[in-house]
């Protein structure tokens, strides 16, 4: 045993000398290492396997919240929606249903119809893009191809709806920002239904691929109690098999007059957390064409809302179902156009307790498998 | 002349306004209330109810009794998780508030529901994190999943949480040296 350091030097912050083993190494993987995205985990590993993992979080910490006290509730729309690019429906989804509650405005019906199809497509980018990042760390170049490839299908289309490809601030308080196209429906349901074509065959090559499930399978096995335990959301929960969509569950919008499925498996390794994400986009497809179907084909599709609108002396927390799971939006409002405090309770930062819990144990070439299935996004832990 | 010095007809005054219609309050949801019943005849002294909404319920505890009111909640009822913790800053108060908002997952009745957890800790004007009288009881005990978010309130409003293993920065540059940022005092550059 190596002798301990003397007690009055000072060391530089960060640096471990205590209890150093010469077996563990620690390691950095991040923030700049490709496969953790903006994030550090340092873990330590004893020969190959982990046994511990910190990780690191706040290399993106932008500061949404403090931003938001300073701008009103109209103004706040565009920031709120950085968090997650290519999930920027959702995320700003309970945002504007806190903001309506506040003010006490009514939707039209057919507003609400198309915020579905919007959050729905939303999702379908979102997880293409995942899935994309899944892929290309799991070495399967092809699986990187293929999504990056369809999701411009819905990307075209989500340009139609909203003028923009990727940042889209469509939703408003009181409905959407400005109408669907001419032919919209035609449109839509030709390309939904070639994207359902297209992304059943992701099974032939990626989900029935024995590499992948060797990978993938008996990684990274998080049980049911655990995953209530830790709070975990979203696809995490659900591939641990506890029923829970908030889309069935608390249905906001017109969700509840849609015939929504929700997908749960029982296995909670990292396979079945990649697979509950792709299930999800096939039953956004049949939520679209329901919802084409039922959307009242003309009518009013926001609500003029007074300009600056004060919030009443109260609080609100709305949340939805996001691409990732739970996104929970607190807001306090003290009768001022901008909220007193506004709280983002997103998922990647819920999930990511279930990290270290994850990782110790497991072997460190299997971490991509078992840090990318928990559909972890950096930018929206950090907001 | 003379007219302009007549004084102006006296101004009619305006009849009372009628009162507006009392506003019924919406009734208080009994499936709601019977929870919350269940802890404040258990803690009557102690807590205070908020507000009863629809699916959403506030209790505020004094912060002496925040974990003893967890455990009670967490041992008694469906509520199984922590989905969020709020921090607040109230200048005026001297105050700053904990928030944390509860869910179920094992219980499908109470999958809509959301108890938010309320308490105040005492403001220091020069907050001094970790070393001052803005301490709470941490509730990861009781509710694992508050881990993080307890991190992140302790950097980003000072408050000390007590028995938590791990109050470190978490979102934060190492070598911030300024005031928790979430508190109101603490101003944007160019707002």
């Amino acid at each position: 045993m190596a002798e301990q350091v003397i007690p009055t030097k000072k060391m530089p912050p960060g640096l471990q000398v205590e209890n150093v083993d010469d077996r563990i190494m620690t390691l950095n993987v991040g923030p700049q290492h490709p496969g953790s995205g903006h994030m550090r985990i340092i873990v330590k590993i004893d020969g190959d396997y982990i046994v511990d993992a910190d990780p690191d979080p706040g290399y993106v910490h932008r500061g949404e919240e403090k931003m938001a006290e300073s701008r009103n509730y109209i103004t706040n729309i565009p920031h709120l929606e950085r968090p997650v690019i290519h999930d920027s429906c959702n995320i700003l989804y309970p945002y504007i249903l806190g903001v309506e509650d506040l003010v006490g405005i009514e939707v039209p019906e057919r507003a609400k119809y198309v915020r579905v199809i919007a959050a729905e497509l939303n999702r379908c980018i979102y997880i293409q893009y995942w899935l994309a990042i899944y892929g290309i760390f799991l070495g399967h170049s092809t699986m990187f191809m293929w999504p990056t490839g369809d999701r411009e299908l819905l990307i075209d289309l989500m340009e139609k709806i909203t003028g923009a490809r990727v940042t889209h601030a469509y939703f408003i308080p009181g409905g959407v920002r400005n109408d669907v196209p001419a032919n919209f429906e035609d449109v839509c349901l030709r390309q939904v239904n070639y994207f359902e074509k297209r992304i059943k065959e992701y099974a032939d090559i990626f989900y029935d691929n024995p590499i992948l499930k060797a990978r993938t399978e008996d990684t990274g096995v998080l049980s049911r109690e655990d995953a209530i335990r830790l709070g975990t959301t979203g696809s995490v929960l659900r591939a641990s098999g506890v029923d829970y969509d908030l889309r069935i569950k608390e249905p906001y919008d017109v969700y509840d007059e849609l015939d929504v499925h929700t997908n749960v498996l029982k296995e909670g390794d990292s396979y079945a957390r990649s697979k509950i994400p792709w299930l999800d986009m096939l039953e956004s497809c049949n939520i679209i064409r329901q919802a084409l179907e039922k959307m009242p084909k003309s009518g009013s599709i926001r609500k003029k809302l007074k300009p600056n609108p004060k919030g009443r002396n109260d609080e609100v927390y709305h949340r939805v179902e996001s691409g990732r799971g739970s996104a929970g939006c607190h807001i306090i409002s003290r009768e001022k156009p901008e909220p007193y405090r506004l709280k983002l309770s997103v998922s990647s930062f819920r999930n990511l307790i279930a990290l270290p819990y994850l990782l110790k144990g497991e072997k460190l070439g299997n971490m991509p498998a078992v840090y990318w299935s928990l559909n972890y996004w950096p930018v929206e832990a950090d907001r | 002349m003379s007219t302009s010095e007549t004084t102006p007809p006296p101004k009619e005054i305006p009849p009372p306004k009628a009162a507006p219609p009392e506003k019924t309050k919406p009734p208080v949801p009994a499936f709601e209330k019977s929870y919350v019943d269940q802890i404040t005849n258990q803690f009557s002294d102690d807590v205070e109810v908020e507000y009863i909404k629809e699916n959403r319920t506030r209790v505020n505890v004094k912060k002496e009794k925040i974990a003893e009111v967890a455990k009670f909640i967490k041992d008694n009822t469906p509520f199984d998780h922590a989905e969020s913790v709020t921090g607040v800053d109230f200048p005026e108060d001297k105050e700053i508030g904990v928030i944390y908002h509860l869910g179920s997952y094992t219980d499908p009745t109470y999958s809509k529901q959301v108890l938010a957890l309320a308490t105040r800790v005492p403001r220091e004007e020069n907050p001094n994190p970790g070393n001052d009288s803005t301490k709470l009881q941490s509730l990861r005990d009781m509710f694992y999943s508050v881990e993080f978010h307890e991190r992140e309130i302790f950097e980003m409003l000072g408050v000390y949480f007590e028995g938590h293993p791990d109050n470190r920065r978490l979102l934060l540059p190492e070598d911030w040296a300024d005031l928790p940022p979430l508190r109101k005092d603490f101003k944007n550059r160019g707002r």
